[in-house]
């Protein structure tokens, strides 16, 4: 819209300008012959002979307008774009584009997205380098976050704002990006067939008495990935293959399918036990589908390693890109996501826990209790996501 | 012997093609270029761990898929083209229907019904009060499971490219076979199947790259194959450059499958001269109903069982966002210009091919720009964005030198990186379909042109257009319902705040919300559906 309306009064003013200058330099010709074709005049040069002058005029003023009008078109795209931010998010549009609605509609910038899976994006965006239009990068999981700090596509933001609300087990040690949502990963288990006193550990579930009796969903999923991550912070990397050896040995089956998937298969009976995200479980609860109702019904949330170091949370969180044109509105945008309105709107929404200590939390997050929450460094999770993946398959976890 | 070059620069279509096939194949040279910068740190681990898995995965996936859509497509494409039997007309393009449905949606569909948790084997143990374990049931997410839903949404290819090549052989053809003393059996099996060879097997390797390339329906059933390594190395080691290192060797799979397929037929060409058509055979009784169910059986299983189970999740269960309109035109023009885009270029590549057979740089330069199929469209995005960013950087630095200003990406971002991703990856089907409808009509028509003293353009206009059109608009179908399909290219080049039906679905699936994604997908079946029924009539009434 911009652009329409201020394109011809630019070109206007420009090019009436440039004609002027043009005709006022039309002395400087003095050196040039005379170069029509076929001319039998004696004029010499083309101050002398006005026709030729006046051809270099015309001439110099038509590539002038030219090259006017190519930098004002680029200049003009760029005009139009002030009261913008471009967000390239992994998170899903449904799960990013009404709280975007609303930061549009307080503050007048507009959001321009593009969602699509993080390592793609994070593809892109490098590939793209300062030619990027990007502004705020978007994605779940803190391996994810790790891996574009590492692939130098953010930038560190200083903002007392996000510092004072985001826990520093929460961000990024060189404030590169916030954690802005928290999921727990937590046991969920059917009770008919299992006692929570049988329940104490991630680590305890190698035991051999839960042979044949865990559904877990793809290596191939981040979600699993830092939760290994984790375990090999806290008990590491040789210990964590023995678990994981043991503990791939329990699954019923293959894995297949997504967290939901494996929380209807312990539903179904088909398993006892599983570990899955929370938000799944709140999604279940809160279905319009009375069959997603009746599978919450039949499952319980275990808050494991309670006595020691809690349970595994991850996050998703935002950064600036390193090539940001936008970066105020970009950094606008972020301190909006850890605003008390955004924070309850992540719990309300999708069953996430807030990052800013005392936000309004749902009813469903409420009725699961409070609990202690792991709180090793997440950028840990990062540096440790590639040896993660490395042992699982060694564990022949599929 | 004439000089070669000479050749080549006299005629401007072996040129364009020779440029344009180049371009094409830019992101594949990208990819391959990769394999030797990139380090091979990861090989070792994939190499002890889980390479030995994705290859035999990958092996057996192929084979079945490979028996899968024959099985199914050629019977059906013979008895649809040569019997007459109730339904008939309705079967000759429904079957085409499966088509429209995008393999990982059917995957979630089937899942959704047939998995543990699903209401046929809810409803099963709430009859018979059996527990787990107290009774078998075809587990879904398996190889075999994957092998079924591939094969039911892929055979289309293998029966469309067939029934247009047994259309298009004449009645004589017969007759001579059994004037030879040839039984009906032996001239089908020696006469009618060896002159649709080039077709069925375009039909088959197009199912075969579609298969090798699918990722979503084989990661969701937990099947471990060669693409999914790729975006293991992509996505969970972040490894780019090995995700490309594994596509080349990929693509060299399907080289030696291009290769191996060429050899087979080395010099033999099949022609044949449209005489009057085949008479079809009226059957009843019992041989009518075999018929018809061979012809059922696909069509139930591929689309009306699970486009009804996603009828069922749109109407009644699913949670409505906002109006689908702008999505499913988003996706219709897409589409079409794709499919206009990748048509044109397939006849240039098929014309040069013809003109110039002898020409090796002709056929090499066209076969490597068909191989883009068998590339994840992740991949061929990541091909894409490489040059055409170094592209915008150096509109970039120039506009800056010389008019100090940026422009920003001009081509990243923008529907032209899409469309031009869309041509890398589905040229192959436009090639494969227009490449062998040409090959069937004979050279020596194009004599009798040019003995008539008719221009190329003519002998275009006057022969080749009315024997071509068909293979023209089963082209232009195919590569339609591939783009509405298509997922992560679009995904990963699309511009801002673009977005697509297949878009959509993907989103809520992936979100593990699969009823949600029932309106979108239906859509996507519906809107594919338009041109399926289209076509088909056109090709019905040309005969």
């Amino acid at each position: 819209m911009k652009i329409q309306k201020s394109l011809p009064v630019i070109l206007l003013v420009g090019s009436s300008m440039l004609s002027a200058t043009a005709i006022a330099a039309g002395d400087t010709y003095s050196g040039f012959p005379v170069t029509l074709k076929g001319y039998s005049g004696d004029k010499k040069t083309s101050v002398r002979y006005s026709g030729q002058a006046a051809r270099h005029v015309l001439h110099n003023s038509l590539k002038k307008i030219i090259t006017s009008l190519i930098v004002i078109f680029i200049a003009s795209t760029h005009l139009a774009i002030a009261k913008e931010v471009n967000v390239y998010s992994a998170r899903k549009e449904a799960l990013i584009k009404p709280v975007l609605d609303v930061f549009s509609k307080e503050t007048g910038i507009t959001v321009n997205l593009i969602t699509g899976k993080a390592d793609a994006l994070l593809t892109r965006l490098r590939l793209e380098g300062i030619a990027s239009p990007a502004d705020v990068f978007i994605t779940v999981d803190a391996g994810r976050l790790h891996r574009a700090k590492l692939a130098k596509v953010l930038q560190q933001t200083q903002s007392e704002t996000l510092k004072k609300r985001i826990p520093s087990n929460l961000r990024d040690v060189d404030n590169v990006w916030f954690g802005l949502s928290q999921r727990a990963r937590p046991i969920f288990y059917a009770p008919d067939k299992v006692d929570p006193s049988e329940l104490s550990t991630y680590e305890a579930l190698a035991d051999e008495k839960w042979r044949g009796r865990i559904c877990m969903r793809s290596s191939n999923s981040v979600y699993n990935q830092s939760l290994v991550a984790s375990m090999m912070d806290a008990i590491g990397k040789e210990k964590t293959q023995q678990w994981l050896n043991a503990f791939v040995k329990n699954f019923k089956q293959r894995p297949a399918g997504g967290d939901t998937d494996q929380l209807k298969a312990v539903a179904a009976g088909l398993c006892d036990i599983t570990i899955a995200n929370t938000y799944y479980f709140g999604r279940l609860i809160n279905s319009q589908d009375e069959s997603d109702k009746t599978v919450a019904k039949k499952l319980r949330v275990f808050w494991p390693n309670q006595q020691d170091r809690g349970t595994h949370v991850n996050v998703s969180g935002a950064g600036i890109t390193v090539h940001a044109k936008n970066k105020e509105n970009a950094l606008k945008l972020i301190e909006f996501l850890s605003s008390p309105e955004s924070q309850a709107w992540y719990s309300a929404v999708n069953n996430e826990y807030p990052v800013v200590k005392g936000s309004d939390i749902s009813e469903t997050l409420k009725s699961w209790g409070e609990f202690k929450q792991d709180t090793v460094d997440l950028s840990i999770l990062g540096e440790n996501n590639r040896s993660a993946v490395e042992l699982m398959d060694r564990a022949d976890w599929k | 012997m004439q000089n070669k070059r000479h050749m080549l620069t006299k005629h401007p279509l072996a040129w364009v093609t020779v440029i344009s096939s180049l371009c094409i194949s830019l992101p594949l040279l990208v990819i391959i270029t990769t394999f030797f910068t990139g380090s091979f740190q990861l090989w070792q681990h994939l190499y002890e761990t889980v390479l030995s898995d994705y290859l035999i995965n990958s092996f057996w996936l192929v084979l079945g898929v490979g028996s899968g859509v024959l099985l199914i497509g050629v019977p059906t494409a013979w008895i649809i083209s040569s019997y007459d039997f109730p339904f008939k007309r309705i079967f000759s393009w429904a079957l085409l229907l499966p088509l429209a449905m995008p393999a990982y949606i059917i995957a979630y569909t089937y899942t959704g019904m047939l998995d543990f948790a699903g209401p046929v084997q809810t409803s099963i143990r709430e009859l018979t009060g059996w527990q787990a374990g107290d009774y078998w049931f075809f587990n879904i997410r398996s190889l075999p499971g994957a092998i079924a839903m591939l094969t039911l949404v892929l055979y289309p290819y293998v029966y469309l490219l067939a029934r247009s090549a047994f259309l298009e052989q004449s009645a004589s053809l017969i007759e001579a076979g059994r004037s030879l003393g040839y039984s009906y059996k032996q001239t089908i099996l020696n006469l009618s199947l060896p002159l649709a060879r080039p077709a069925i097997i375009a039909g088959v390797t197009l199912a075969l790259m579609e298969t090798l390339a699918d990722f979503g329906t084989v990661q969701y059933f937990g099947v471990n194959t060669f693409t999914t390594g790729i975006f293991r190395a992509f996505y969970s080691f972040g490894d780019t450059a090995a995700a490309t290192q594994l596509a080349t060797i990929l693509l060299s799979f399907v080289a030696l499958l291009i290769f191996v397929e060429r050899y087979s037929r080395r010099q033999i060409r099949y022609h044949t001269v449209r005489g009057k058509p085949l008479k079809q055979i009226h059957l009843t009784g019992k041989k009518a109903y075999i018929a018809f169910l061979i012809c059922l059986l696909p069509l139930l299983f591929g689309f009306l069982i699970p486009a009804l189970q996603l009828a069922y999740w749109a109407l009644f269960k699913a949670e409505y966002e906002e109006t689908f309109l702008s999505l499913a035109w988003n996706s219709f023009y897409l589409a079409l210009a794709a499919a206009l885009i990748a048509s044109s270029l397939a006849l240039i590549f098929a014309y040069a091919k013809r003109l110039h057979s002898q020409q090796k740089t002709i056929t090499t330069v066209t076969s490597m720009a068909s191989m883009g199929y068998a590339l994840p469209g992740t991949i061929i995005a990541i091909g894409v964005i490489v040059p055409f960013s170094w592209l915008d950087h150096q509109i970039i630095d120039f506009a800056k030198r010389w008019f100090d200003v940026n422009p920003g990406l001009v081509f990243s971002g923008t529907l032209i990186s899409l469309l031009f991703a869309y041509t890398v990856r589905f040229l192959a089907v436009s090639f494969g379909a227009i490449d062998s409808g040409l090959q069937k009509i004979k050279p020596n028509l194009d004599d009798a042109g040019r003995s008539l003293e008719h221009k190329p353009i003519q002998i275009l206009k006057l022969i080749h257009f009315p024997l071509l059109r068909n293979s023209v608009l089963t082209a232009m179908l195919i590569v339609f319902v591939d783009v509405l399909k298509e997922l992560p290219a679009t995904l990963i080049l699309r511009p801002f705040n673009f977005n697509t039906l297949s878009v959509r679905a993907y989103e809520l699936a992936s979100d593990e919300r699969l009823i949600d994604a029932a309106p979108s997908s239906i859509l996507i079946v519906l809107v594919g559906l338009i041109p399926a029924i289209l076509l088909s009539r056109s090709i019905d009434k040309s005969k």
